[in-house]
Formats: structure tokens, C-alpha cells, sequence
């Protein structure tokens, strides 16, 4: 029985039976968003608690309680008292670089996209790294301005290598010219720092993301940032859906499509500069993240970016611990536990899809 | 019965095939062919002598000749053979690996992409070598069989995840970037986390590095050189012919399995060995098969000319990172700031002959 209203010469009885059937599944819809939203506030409860409550040194609740509420007299207080900023951190770069990396993929329409693997993150370390050595920029907000300066021209020549060939920017075209030009812009922050050896110390930053050692006073500077990044993409994120239906489509229905482009590229350099400028290099969140909500809300950006922040803020928190728990008493970074997260992902997305239509 | 030609007498036989234009073509090609290697190894040649001899201070010719046949020379011998000669050396063997398995995997895959550094075994390789030297403390000939496993280990593994009723090349790539991607993140955090290092020293490892190289490392590069080296060009006959394609190449009697087993194996030996000493020289395996083609021609084997331009490349680049530049480089940043452009061309290249890119 052909009940589906896609057809489109529908006949009396199809036209009676679409409505119930759209209906039907839109509650559905509605209903899956609605468990996976729930699924994803109470998984970050569990990720912000394990946060709190685990580390290099064992603490109980009292210290937990105690530290929670400002009083910091024993050791176990400042321990957790130290995690609390880089919690708030976890979130807050998780939800921005997975809203980061799902706009890049509905932008380029390519399902490969990421801050990290397009080379969009190098290009905010190395402007770091020129201005720090050439410049003796030293203010977080001046880190965050050069940071998206570089992220922001990185993005710009990436897509512009890829997509200059004839056929445009395919994924493949995509992630070689991020891994290009990755190779060379940390082939050249390397040369910028090796024969400053007083500045040698910031590499560590650059080359492993993580987000050990946050303070309040690294945060702050970047809220304004982000709330513009977050404010700006869920507002492109209606033209995101039009995007996604072909550059022709979208001007059909409309769309001014650089417009449109312009302003969702922006909203995303917003939100992975500034973390790449506190954090460093943190890879395959953007990538790994839109794509398991997906899996939940469907392909509408305007529910898919909301989701995306939230996932976000949840898998970099997990990675977190998982690296204050794998490697204790010592600490690994969040960056590589993500990447041993987002790797496969990667590998499972190359799979599942025919390059050719990728 | 027979048509004239099949009984033809020696003489008239070899005066038949004089004047035969493919022969004469094929002659003139080989001719060309050896020329350019030979000029190729000249310039090999004259760059190692002029890297002796050149440097921080001058040393005249006659001098370098002296002190490499024994004499000492006071301010000289030091520089010459302590300081110069290992990294003359090292940098020819070093490039000379990458070279030849850059080219070996770029003509088992058909594709000028498929370069070991690109699609990740040179990473796997490194991330071995620097687990070994890091975690392990190991040194010599361990590190370079830890590396040969990981990069083995990377190459499988990369292979077996893009299968899926056959490989392709597109796939193949993008696996290998992503699992590049996260062993470049473990080799940096190793570095980054290693106690005994110092951030700088890391930073060159990670860049590909031939400070401080000693001769004693150049033994076994040389030994790996020869060994690996002579079992690829033993199969050269069937690389080549693999070029045609598959089905091609079987029809042709090339046993598809052994040569791919051997061709992958002695590759990722090559490039395993030369990572466990210079730590990865960037773009090296990438670049020096385009070039080779580029001098040579397509249609013939790269596999010598790929080794002389690598050798060569590395040689010059890290001339040029340690004396052209305002501050001393290693060679790695060098060849990765020269080799970037080049993968950008391949990219933006119009092709539409191959569907592969």
C-alpha cells in the first residue's frame, strides 16, 4: 500500500492517508528527539559528576560537597576545587567544536569535515605561535583574535584547494588538502619556534590539545566568543538545511547562498578558534559528534546543532576523565582520547559511504 | 611453409632488427635513460663532497680528500669526519629509503598519493620508533625492528579496513589520513611526556631531524639499503608490469600475491629503517617518484632514479635548513614547507582521466 507523500501524484485515497502517516511520524520524530535529549542532559549529569569526583587523587563526598559550595580548607577541597574550571571547559570546547564541525559539514557538504582534519586548527596554532614570537602578543583576548585569524584563513585555503579542481571540493580533495595543508603550516610553526628556544615551552600546547590546568581567568575572555559562534550558527542553521539541497536549490528557494555561507563559516571559525587558542590542536569531536545526532534528530540543523552542542560537551567531559583514569596517577590528554574515540568513526564514515558520492 | 622472416640467416636478422624503428627507439631511450641517471649520481656525488666541504667554515678539496684518506689536519678532521661526513652519509642512505619505498608503494597502488607518508605508515613507523626509544629506552637496530612492526601493523591494518570487495585507492587514502591523524597524536604526546627529552629535541624528531647523527647509525641503514633495496628491484620486473593493472598482470604471469607481500614488506622495511634514525622526513617517499618520473618518463622503472632523488633531496634540504636559512632547521621542516605546494597541485590538478582523485 502506497501511503508515502513524497508521491507526487497522489491519488484521493494516498491524500487522506498522508497527513496521518506525516503525522504519525513526526510524533515519532518528536518522541525520539525527545529521548535522546533526555539521554544526552542525563549522560552529561554522569559526565560532569565523574568529572568532579575523579582524578589523580581519590576524594570523598564531603570534599566533593565542601569544595561545590566555595570552602577550600583540605587538600581533597582543592583537588576538586582545580577541576571544576576545567569541566566548565570540557563542556564549553566540546559543545563548540562539535556545532563547530557540523556546520563545516553541512557547509561543504561533506560528511568529513572537521576543524582538526581540514587543517583549520593548525592555521589558528601557527598564527598563535607567529604572534606570540614575532609579536609578543601575551593577553588571552589578543590569543583569541590571532587564533581566529588563522583558523579563519586556514579555512578559507583549504576549501579553496579543494574545490578548485574540476568536480569541486569531494571529501577526498578535502581532507588531502587539510592534511597539505596541516603538514606545512606545523612544518612552519615548528620553524618558528625552534630557534626560540624561551618560547619553546608553548609547543607542548599546540602540538596536544587538551584541557588540563583551565583557569577561570582562560575562560572567561572566550565566552563572548563562543556565545557569538553559537548565536550566529543556530541562526545560519535554517539556511544550513537549504544548503544542504544543492547550491541551486538553495538560490531557488531564495537562499542568498554566500550569504548563507559566509555567515555559517564565520560562526564556525568563532567557535573553534578560540578554544584552539585555549586548548590547542583537539581533533575529531567536530567530526564524530553531528554525525552520531545524526543518528538521533535526522539531518535538520536546526535541531541538529542544538544536539551536536550537547553530545559535544558530553564526549569531550568522558574523554576527560578517561584520560585522568587511564593513565593514572599521570594524566593523558583529552585530544587523544579523542582521537582514539574519532578515528574509528572516521574509518566507519569512509566505509559506509561510496567515496565517489561521498 | 615457413614465411621468410622466421628462417632468416643470423645476419639478415640482426640487419632487420638495426632498422627497426622501435629498436632504435627503444636504444635511444635506454641511451637517454642512463644519461640522466648518470648525471642524477654525479649531482649525488658532487653534493656530498660539497657538503664536506662547505659549511660553517671552508674546507678546500684537497684538504677533504686528505682527511677522508686517513690524515689528520688540525681543525679540519673534526669538522670533516665527526661532524659533516655522518650527515653526508646518512642523509644519502635516509633519502634513498624514502625514495625507493615512496615509489614502490606509489606503483603498487597506481596512485602518486599512496605514499607511504601520506596514508600513514610512515607515522605507524614513527610512532613505533619513538615508543622504543621513549617508553622502551631502546636504541639502534631494536628501535628500527619496532618501527618495521608498527609500520607493518599500520600498512595492514589500513589495507584490511579499506577492503571491502577490493580496495580503492580513494578509500585506501582517506583510512590511512584518518589513522594518521591518531598516531600523530600519540607520537606527540610520547614526545611531549618524555621525561628525558627536551622540548626541542622532540620537536626536531617529530620534524625529521639528522642533527647529531653518528656513522655507527649509518651501518645498518646501509645494511637495510642493500638488503631491502636488492629484493625490490629483484621484483621490478612484476612492479612495473603491476602498473598495467591487475587482470593485466596476471595474464602476464606476474603471481599478484607474492609481489604485493614482498613489494609492501620491503617498502615499509625501508621507510621503518630510515624513520627509526632521522625520525620522519616529511613529503621525501611523497616527492621523489613524481620527480623521478618527471626526469626519466613514465614508462620506466623508478625505482633507481626515486632512491638518487631522494638521496638528493635530503641532502640539499638539509644543507639548505642548516646554512641558507636565517636559523638552523632540520631537514624535516625544509622538505615539508617545499612538499605541501607539490600535494596542493596534485590535487588541484585537473585529472579527469583517473577517477581515482
Amino acid at each position: 500500500m502506497l501511503t508515502c507523500s513524497q508521491k507526487p501524484h497522489a491519488t484521493q485515497s494516498s491524500v487522506v492517508t498522508a497527513p496521518t502517516a506525516s503525522v504519525t511520524r513526526q510524533r515519532k520524530k518528536r518522541g525520539t528527539r525527545l529521548a535522546g535529549g533526555l539521554l544526552l542532559l542525563a549522560l552529561l549529569a554522569l559526565a560532569l559528576t565523574l568529572s568532579v569526583a575523579f582524578g589523580a587523587r581519590t576524594v570523598g563526598w564531603p570534599e566533593i560537597a565542601a569544595a561545590l559550595s566555595g570552602q577550600v580548607e583540605t587538600i581533597g577541597d582543592a583537588a576538586v576545587a582545580s577541576r571544576l574550571p576545567r569541566t566548565l571547559l570540557a563542556v564549553l570546547a566540546g559543545a563548540a567544536l562539535a556545532v563547530s564541525g557540523g556546520v563545516m559539514q553541512g557547509l561543504t557538504r561533506n560528511p568529513l569535515a572537521d576543524p582538526g582534519l581540514l587543517g583549520v586548527n593548525a592555521g589558528a596554532a601557527l598564527a598563535i605561535v607567529i604572534g606570540i614570537a614575532w609579536f609578543g602578543i601575551d593577553e588571552t583576548t589578543t590569543y583569541i583574535w590571532t587564533a581566529i585569524l588563522g583558523a579563519g584563513l586556514a579555512a578559507v585555503a583549504v576549501y579553496t584547494i579543494a574545490s578548485l579542481a574540476r568536480g569541486g571540493a569531494t571529501p577526498l580533495r578535502l581532507a588531502l588538502a587539510g592534511a597539505a595543508t596541516t603538514a606545512a603550516l606545523s612544518s612552519l610553526a615548528t620553524a618558528v619556534i625552534l630557534p626560540r628556544g624561551d618560547i619553546a615551552g608553548l609547543a607542548q600546547s599546540w602540538l596536544v590539545g587538551g584541557i588540563g590546568g583551565a583557569t577561570y581567568d582562560q575562560i572567561m575572555p572566550v565566552l563572548p566568543f563562543l556565545l557569538a559562534g553559537f548565536v550566529i550558527t543556530l541562526l545560519a542553521a535554517r539556511k544550513l538545511n537549504l544548503l544542504a539541497l544543492g547550491d541551486d536549490a538553495a538560490a531557488g528557494l531564495g537562499e542568498k547562498v554566500a550569504v548563507a555561507r559566509a555567515m555559517s563559516a564565520v560562526g564556525a571559525v568563532l567557535l573553534c578558534g578560540p578554544i584552539t587558542a585555549i586548548c590547542g590542536p583537539i581533533g575529531f569531536v567536530g567530526l564524530v559528534v553531528p554525525h552520531a545526532c545524526r543518528l538521533l534528530v535526522g539531518g535538520d540543523y536546526r535541531w541538529l546543532l542544538p544536539f551536536s552542542a550537547l553530545g559535544g560537551a558530553v564526549l569531550l567531559t568522558f574523554s576527560d576523565v578517561v584520560g585522568r583514569l587511564v593513565a593514572h596517577p599521570a594524566e593523558l590528554d583529552a585530544s587523544i582520547v579523542t582521537a582514539f574515540i574519532g578515528a574509528p568513526v572516521f574509518i566507519w564514515i569512509v566505509r559506509n559511504r561510496k567515496v565517489g558520492a561521498l | 611453409m615457413n614465411p621468410p622472416s622466421y628462417n632468416a640467416t643470423p645476419s639478415s636478422l640482426s640487419q632487420h632488427h638495426e632498422h627497426h624503428p622501435y629498436r632504435q627507439m627503444r636504444r635511444a631511450h635506454a641511451k637517454r635513460r642512463g644519461r640522466i641517471l648518470a648525471v642524477l649520481a654525479a649531482c649525488l656525488l658532487a653534493g656530498v663532497v660539497l657538503t664536506l666541504m662547505l659549511g660553517q667554515s671552508f674546507t678546500p678539496l684537497t684538504t677533504v680528500l686528505r682527511i677522508m684518506g686517513g690524515a689528520e689536519v688540525p681543525g679540519a678532521s673534526f669538522t670533516v669526519r665527526e661532524l659533516r661526513l655522518p650527515r653526508a652519509v646518512v642523509a644519502v642512505l635516509a633519502g634513498a629509503c624514502f625514495g625507493l619505498g615512496g615509489v614502490a608503494f606509489q606503483t603498487l597502488l597506481r596512485n602518486p598519493l599512496a605514499s607511504p607518508d601520506i596514508i600513514g605508515i610512515s607515522t605507524g613507523a614513527s610512532t613505533g620508533a619513538v615508543f622504543a626509544i621513549v617508553v622502551l629506552s631502546l636504541s639502534g637496530t631494536a628501535v628500527s625492528i619496532i618501527a618495521i612492526a608498527a609500520g607493518l601493523g599500520v600498512a595492514l591494518l589500513i589495507y584490511g579496513l579499506s577492503w571491502q570487495q577490493g580496495v580503492t585507492g580513494a578509500r585506501l587514502i582517506l583510512i590511512g589520513i584518518g589513522l594518521a591523524a591518531m598516531l600523530q597524536s600519540v607520537t606527540a604526546y610520547l614526545l611531549m611526556r618524555a621525561p628525558s627529552w627536551s622540548l626541542q629535541e622532540a620537536l626536531r624528531w617529530m620534524a625529521g631531524s639528522l642533527n647529531g647523527v653518528q656513522l655507527e647509525q649509518a651501518l645498518p641503514l646501509f645494511i637495510a639499503l642493500l638488503l631491502f633495496g636488492g629484493l625490490l628491484l629483484s621484483r621490478h620486473r612484476d612492479l612495473e608490469t603491476l602498473r598495467m593493472g591487475d587482470d593485466i598482470a596476471v595474464g602476464l604471469g606476474v603471481r599478484l600475491a607474492l609481489t604485493r607481500i614482498t613489494v609492501v614488506i620491503t617498502a615499509v622495511a625501508l621507510v621503518a629503517f630510515a624513520t627509526a634514525v632521522t625520525g620522519p622526513i616529511a613529503f621525501v617517499a611523497f616527492l621523489s617518484g613524481p620527480i623521478a618520473a618527471r626526469l626519466v618518463g613514465r614508462n620506466d622503472s623508478l625505482l633507481i632514479p626515486s632512491a638518487l632523488v631522494g638521496a638528493l633531496l635530503v641532502l640539499l634540504a638539509d644543507y639548505a635548513g642548516q646554512f641558507l636559512l636565517p636559523a638552523r632547521y632540520p631537514v624535516g621542516i625544509v622538505t615539508g614547507v617545499l612538499g605541501a605546494p607539490y600535494l596542493v597541485y596534485l590535487i588541484t590538478r585537473d585529472n579527469k582521466s583517473r577517477g581515482t582523485l
